[in-house]
């Protein structure tokens, strides 16, 4: 902590020019093509859509207070649980990461001044409002009731709600994400600092470079796909319609060979965060630093080949689903590859318990679930018992909550002070991650027994012997709301009061703390040169001193 | 940036040479282009599916297309790579107005083709073949096809397949052309030279991925059956 003990004697005070006070004005925001200011425009945009997406989720969990369907009649609870998981996959997990920490950290990470394509950059916000726009639109002119999976010919042929909107609100938002990904790549092939070499770069970068391959190979599909879902339901083309030859399965296939790399966008840069902060509050370089990075990469390539796995039941051949299920398998090597190398990385450190790391600890225990129970799920056997059960609910929410959104709110934490300049309050962050945990728990773990004994979901009534487990999982939402909502508040008051934070108030390695806080619009006054390894905690101190 | 010498107005502020933002642009282009591979693949999966299972319907579809304007409108678009090409070379030699002139060329082709593709659209609409839009009754589709009625229900999937896969195509001219339009506009004025000419080259990458997509189209689509 020595680093850090120097730092604040020295009583920080913001520079006296930085990204956010060079021009004021909503000009300045809506047409900034500055990547921190892109982010904090994607921050704001997606925060707006988590509210949406949660004040779903609430209602979900009231209705499911008690055995009876009293709240909301089925046709509004299938509305609502559709619109909880569009929201929440399309317009909040998929960009948060990337587009907010990403479109912020990567360019200062690597020493460069903006992303390759500054004004792509702010095309993609643009995209992602038009698409959040038209998701928002179908909401309020009465809603979705497909399920976010669009399945095919419920979606083409049946349903009588806003399908084609908030289908081509995902496709808009899809080019966003795809638009991302490609900034992304080109930065850090094209943009590191001299010295940066491909094995010096920070994990958080290697984490997005996997996520944006997917991001370009993988969204196109869903696209092209949600499109001929909407050109099925206006033109009746028949694709996915068994009434004119056409095959719903084939839906399936296409719709999951994007949407299963979809939770590797959702994860694998949850993993790049842990990676940073697990080495920065352990003070030591991470364990196996290739292996993490490759192992991303694995993930990425993997994770295009097991989409068969969400159709054990579909009535797909037996022999594929034995292959798929074979391959799911393997996605939990680089899994637990990164698992282990961070615990190795805690082995003899000196580990310190600050807000982000809490949400590190919580999101290794929580992942590690999630993990191990996607491997029931890849077990054909197994997964037949307990498909469209509460127990694969408990399993991808343990990922895409206990998972990334942890890593979220983790990062969000420790970058704070570089993105505002300003500390946040330490004893209510660590309230918040605390709360964040339990409440978690509490939610989603009855539900794994729930759905192992039976229940299934998307139904808004269920016969009274599971009440109790409901009941728990409610109570744990409330405490989980809460959490939420108290990083809101505080988050907001320290951009205004919270204590001037000094340029690396972690005493953490890598450039972006070389940088003031917040930094200069060009990033750096001078082009930072890089000559030793990523996560340098054991450099002498002398070195740490650049800034 | 001043300190590496150099002043061209082209180079943003956010690259160290015009040979880094070129390089950046490359790789950016391609990048878009393997997405595009994607987007298309989609269809092509759909494709492949659908004419294994309904080999004679499709087969029976196919020969409705007038390959001779397929084949012209093939013809015309290889053309069209060739002046693109020949644009990007003289904009790259720093020859405006001769680049300016290739570009209008590739505009000129594009619009042939799209022009036919407008008869032969036209066609499938004075014969209900349009799904969604304009499809007969079903005896009629299959006289039209020399099918039988329960088969003529899959000639749909063919021309749906047919309208999505040649739209999208089309659409993707349609973007292109303002584009080279504007291209034309600037090399008339001369702002491309042999150290700035990205914007061309990109462009040309472009066109070219558009013509090869329309190369696996016609044959796909014109000549199944035949041989």
């Amino acid at each position: 902590m020595t680093p850090a003990a120097t730092s604040v004697r020295e009583a920080p005070a913001l520079p006296r020019e930085h990204y956010l006070n060079v021009s004021y004005g909503w000009k300045s925001w809506l047409l900034t093509t500055d990547h921190k200011r892109i982010a904090l425009l994607y921050l704001t945009s997606v925060t707006l859509m988590f509210a949406f997406g949660g004040t779903f989720a609430a209602l979900i969990r009231l209705e499911l207070l008690t055995p009876a369907g009293d709240l909301v009649q089925s046709e509004t609870y299938n509305k609502l649980f559709t619109m909880h998981g569009v929201v929440m996959v399309f317009f909040f997990l998929i960009p948060s990461i990337p587009a907010v920490l990403g479109n912020f950290l990567i360019p200062l990470m690597i020493g460069a001044k903006d992303l390759a394509f500054p004004r792509l950059n702010l095309l993609s916000w643009y995209l992602y409002m038009i698409g959040a726009a038209l998701g928002i639109f179908a909401m309020v002119r009465g809603g979705v009731d497909t399920g976010w999976t669009f399945y095919t010919p419920y979606s083409t042929v049946y349903s009588n709600t806003h399908v084609v909107s908030t289908a081509l609100g995902a496709f808009v938002a899809g080019f966003s994400s795809i638009l991302t990904g490609l900034n992304f790549i080109v930065t850090i092939h094209k943009m590191r600092a001299p010295g940066l070499t491909w094995f010096r770069l920070p994990l958080f970068v290697w984490a997005h470079y996997a996520t944006s391959l997917i991001q370009i190979l993988g969204t196109p599909v869903i696209a092209l796909t949600l499109l001929l879902v909407a050109l099925e339901r206006v033109f009746h083309f028949g694709f996915f319609d068994p009434a004119r030859g056409g095959d719903p399965v084939l839906f399936q296939h296409l719709f999951w060979f994007y949407s299963h790399p979809a939770v590797y966008i959702m994860i694998l840069p949850a993993m790049g965060v842990i990676s940073e902060l697990v080495s920065c509050f352990s003070r030591k370089r991470i364990f196996g630093y290739s292996f993490v990075a490759m192992s991303s990469l694995a993930i990425a390539g993997l994770g295009f080949l097991v989409w068969g796995h969400h159709m054990f039941i579909s009535g797909q051949s037996s022999y594929a689903g034995i292959v798929f299920s074979a391959l799911s398998f393997l996605v939990a090597i680089p899994s637990a590859i990164k698992v282990f190398n961070w615990t190795a990385t805690l082995y003899k450190g000196s580990i310190s318990y600050e807000t982000p790391m809490l949400y590190v600890f919580g999101f290794v225990g929580l992942f590690t679930i999630g993990g191990l129970t996607g491997l029931f799920l890849a077990a054909m056997g197994l997964d037949i018992h307990v498909t469209d059960t509460y127990f694969v609910v408990a399993h991808f929410h343990y990922i895409m909550v206990g998972g990334a959104i942890m890593a979220y709110l983790g990062g969000l934490h420790f970058w704070w002070p570089k993105i505002t300049g300003r500390l946040y309050p330490e004893a209510w962050g660590r309230l918040s991650a605390l709360l964040v945990f339990v409440g978690f728990n509490l939610t989603f773990s009855p539900q794994f027994i729930l759905g192992y004994l039976g229940m299934p979901r998307r139904y808004h009534a269920y016969p009274d012997e599971f009440q109790v487990l409901n009941v728990l999982s409610s109570a744990g939402a409330s405490i989980l709301g809460v959490g939420y909502l108290l990083p809101l508040c505080y988050l907001i008051w320290s951009m205004r009061y919270g204590k001037v934070a000094s340029a690396n108030p972690w005493g953490a390695k890598g450039l972006e703390w070389q940088a003031s806080s917040p930094p200069l619009t060009e990033n750096f006054a001078t082009q930072p040169v890089v000559n030793e390894p990523a996560y340098d905690y054991a450099a002498p101190e002398g070195e740490a001193a650049v800034v | 940036m001043s300190s590496a010498g150099e002043h061209h107005p082209a180079l943003a502020h956010h690259f160290e040479s015009l040979d880094n933002q070129k390089e950046a642009a490359t790789l950016g282009m391609w990048a878009f282009l393997a997405q595009e591979v994607l987007f298309f693949g989609g269809l092509f999966l759909v494709y492949a599916l659908y004419r294994n299972i309904y080999y004679p319907v499709f087969e029976a579809s196919s020969h409705h297309l007038n390959w001779k304007l397929g084949a012209f409108n093939t013809a015309v678009l290889i053309c069209s790579s060739l002046t693109m090409a020949m644009a990007v070379h003289a904009a790259a030699l720093g020859h405006g107005r001769q680049a300016m002139g290739w570009l209008i060329a590739t505009i000129v082709l594009g619009a042939a083709f799209l022009g036919v593709k407008v008869v032969e659209y036209h066609d499938k609409w004075t014969h209900g073949l349009v799904p969604g839009l304009h499809w007969g009754p079903p005896e009629t589709v299959a006289e039209e096809l020399h099918l039988s009625v329960a088969d003529a229900l899959h000639a749909q999937l063919y021309f749906s397949l047919y309208f999505a896969m040649t739209g999208l195509h089309a659409l993707h001219m349609i973007i292109g052309m303002p584009i080279l339009g504007w291209l034309a506009w600037h090399a008339s004025r001369g702002r491309f030279g042999p150290e700035y000419h990205t914007p061309v080259e990109m462009t040309g990458l472009y066109w070219h991925f558009v013509d090869i997509i329309w190369i696996f189209l016609f044959p796909l689509l014109y000549l199944i059956g035949h041989h």
